[in-house]
């Protein structure tokens, strides 16, 4: 972040240009298989996922253990309209962002008043609360059966595409407003909070600016989920490991506080976690298919003793090392 | 004419009363020394004055519009910078990174916060270190920071918090230049609390003294050293009767 002032102003930069050529190919090197067409559509919500997370906690210093809240909300506001009313959940790609921004707005009245720890309890329960709400309420939302619905496209490459521009929007728009004075702001507040009042800002404003965008982009994650898996449950999409520590995750292990980390750890989150659920394609023996908790849970030890600015965040350091030890081995 | 008034302000914590009955009127484009013994209440003046802390009775006056309950961004914006005794640099950005972020209170632009961003740099001697972290900023830089990131907001009135606490004698005279430019070039209003008694005395065009949170004199500089209350206060009664001298 701090190299680099003057290519501040916003712009597409041409590594940036690479990555995004690069995943409009990846679906049809994988063209062979809808099974890893499959797992790159779930890096795509999972980069919305992450990146939500990061302006939220790694730029405003607003460590959310909750992102399933936003995620679930944004789900059930795309698939509650479906089955009630049979109303397409495709609708959902414009609610589902704009209800959990609502929801953010509400749950951010109670969590605001608490700081570090305390709101990270906050949004983890309110999470919790959400989960066992929908769970129970029959009525509203079929609890424990979930919703099922039809998905539109038997084919991956429709899905990948709109979840492609949807991921990009996400880092991009979230780019953009970190090059601006919100940007600025936001990571004062996470910086110092006393320090940015003094300095003229408005502290709860942009603390409420961050969440809308944040909530808005993990509703949009949790309406493309429902579209795209056809079913949800509350135990599903407001899972407190699989979805909220897991978004944690994601970020911590890009790069809490960059712009791409949440996108690298989500491919590194969904390579790992496949490679361990289906015991590493078949080849290893079953129980190594019931480790992935552990070996992603040894990951997150081993990144936030070793390097804790994530594998974007701590880059120079990383080549610094590799280029040392290949100075040694040369000896 | 007067641009911070202070109304008999009173801050109490509980039984203790840290603020007593204060008044004081700063006038533009002088440089009000505040000084007193540890714990007589300067910098909860402060705080009282860009609300950190309620007020618990009195009131706060800038260019005559009351302040009082106003929140603290709020009367950051109208016009009082403050700087922090124990530093609060925004750690993790770089020192060009903080004070934008400061002159982004004037501006809604990037290029026009970083162009007034790059003024302050160059006035309080950051150009060097400008592209390194605060967080890794010796003291010296920290507090030269501290002063930069209030400039940046374009405030009125400078409330400047033991700015030269903790510097060796080089860093303490660029401090001294840099205060006095503040006022001499930019006309900006300054109270400024301070021990180093070489600071306070060689730039204050007047001094009011507290001990326990109550004004005890007001005055030139050489009046307020020479008062008898002020010596006790600092330096207890015996040596203010003669008493240590003495013996």
């Amino acid at each position: 972040m701090s190299s680099g002032l003057k290519s501040r102003s916003f712009q597409i930069t041409k590594t940036e240009w690479y990555i995004i050529i690069a995943f409009i190919l990846l679906p049809f090197v994988f063209d062979f298989s809808p099974y890893f067409q499959g797992l790159l559509i779930f890096v795509l919500i999972w980069v919305m996922l992450g990146s939500s997370w990061n302006l939220l906690a790694g730029y405003t210093g607003l460590v959310s253990f909750g992102h399933a809240a936003y995620f679930g909300i944004g789900a059930y506001a795309a698939a509650l309209p479906y089955y009630h009313f049979h109303i397409s959940p495709w609708w959902g790609l414009l609610t589902g962002g704009l209800v959990a921004v609502i929801f953010g707005y509400l749950l951010g009245i109670v969590v605001f008043r608490l700081r570090g720890p305390y709101f990270a309890l906050g949004t983890l329960a309110s999470a919790e609360i959400l989960r066992l709400i929908f769970g129970e309420e029959d009525w509203l939302t079929n609890g424990h059966n979930g919703i099922l619905y039809m998905t539109t496209w038997v084919s991956k490459y429709p899905y990948y595409f709109i979840g492609l521009i949807l991921a990009l929007g996400a880092v991009f728009s979230i780019k953009a407003i970190m090059n601006s004075k919100a940007g600025f702001y936001f990571l004062s507040i996470r910086e110092d909070e006393d320090a940015a009042e003094a300095l003229g800002i408005n502290a709860k404003k942009y603390k409420n600016i961050s969440t809308v965008i944040s909530t808005f982009w993990a509703g949009i994650a949790g309406a493309f989920y429902m579209i795209y898996m056809g079913f949800i449950d509350p135990e599903v999409v407001f899972a407190l490991h699989n979805i909220s520590i897991i978004t944690i995750l994601v970020g911590i292990i890009g790069g809490v506080g960059t712009i791409w980390g949440p996108a690298l750890g989500a491919a590194v989150m969904v390579i790992v976690q496949e490679m361990f659920r289906s015991a590493i394609f078949g080849l290893a023996p079953s129980w190594v298919s019931r480790m992935h908790s552990l070996v992603f849970g040894l990951l997150v030890i081993f990144v936030i003793l070793y390097m804790a600015g994530g594998i974007l965040g701590d880059w120079n350091l990383i080549t610094k090392k590799l280029k040392f030890l290949k100075r040694n081995q040369g000896k | 004419m007067t641009i911070l008034r202070l109304e008999k302000l009173t801050k109490n914590f509980g039984g203790l009363t840290a603020v007593n009955n204060i008044s004081l009127e700063v006038q533009e484009g002088e440089i009000l020394g505040l000084i007193g013994p540890n714990g007589s209440g300067k910098t909860t003046i402060f705080n009282l004055i860009n609300q950190y802390y309620k007020v618990s009775s009195g009131k706060i006056f800038l260019e005559d519009v009351e302040i009082t309950n106003l929140k603290t961004y709020e009367i950051a914006r109208l016009g009082i910078g403050r700087t922090f005794q124990v530093v609060k640099p925004l750690k993790r950005l770089t020192v060009e990174e903080n004070i934008m972020a400061a002159a982004f209170s004037n501006s809604n632009s990037f290029n026009a916060a970083k162009k007034s961003a790059k003024e302050v740099i160059d006035f309080c001697h950051l150009r060097d270190v400008a592209h390194m972290k605060a967080g890794s900023l010796p003291i010296g830089g920290r507090k030269r920071l501290e002063i930069a990131k209030a400039l940046a907001t374009k405030p009125k009135v400078l409330l400047l918090d033991e700015t030269a606490a903790g510097l060796n004698p080089t860093e303490l005279d660029t401090a001294i230049e840099i205060i006095m430019k503040i006022r001499d070039d930019l006309g900006i209003t300054i109270v400024i609390v301070e021990h180093i008694m070489k600071v306070i005395m060689n730039i204050s065009d007047r001094i009011h003294a507290i001990a326990y949170g109550t004004t005890i004199t007001s005055g030139k500089p050489e009046e307020v050293a020479k008062n008898k209350t002020v010596i006790e206060s600092y330096l207890g009664s015996d040596y203010a009767s003669g008493g240590i001298a003495n013996a």
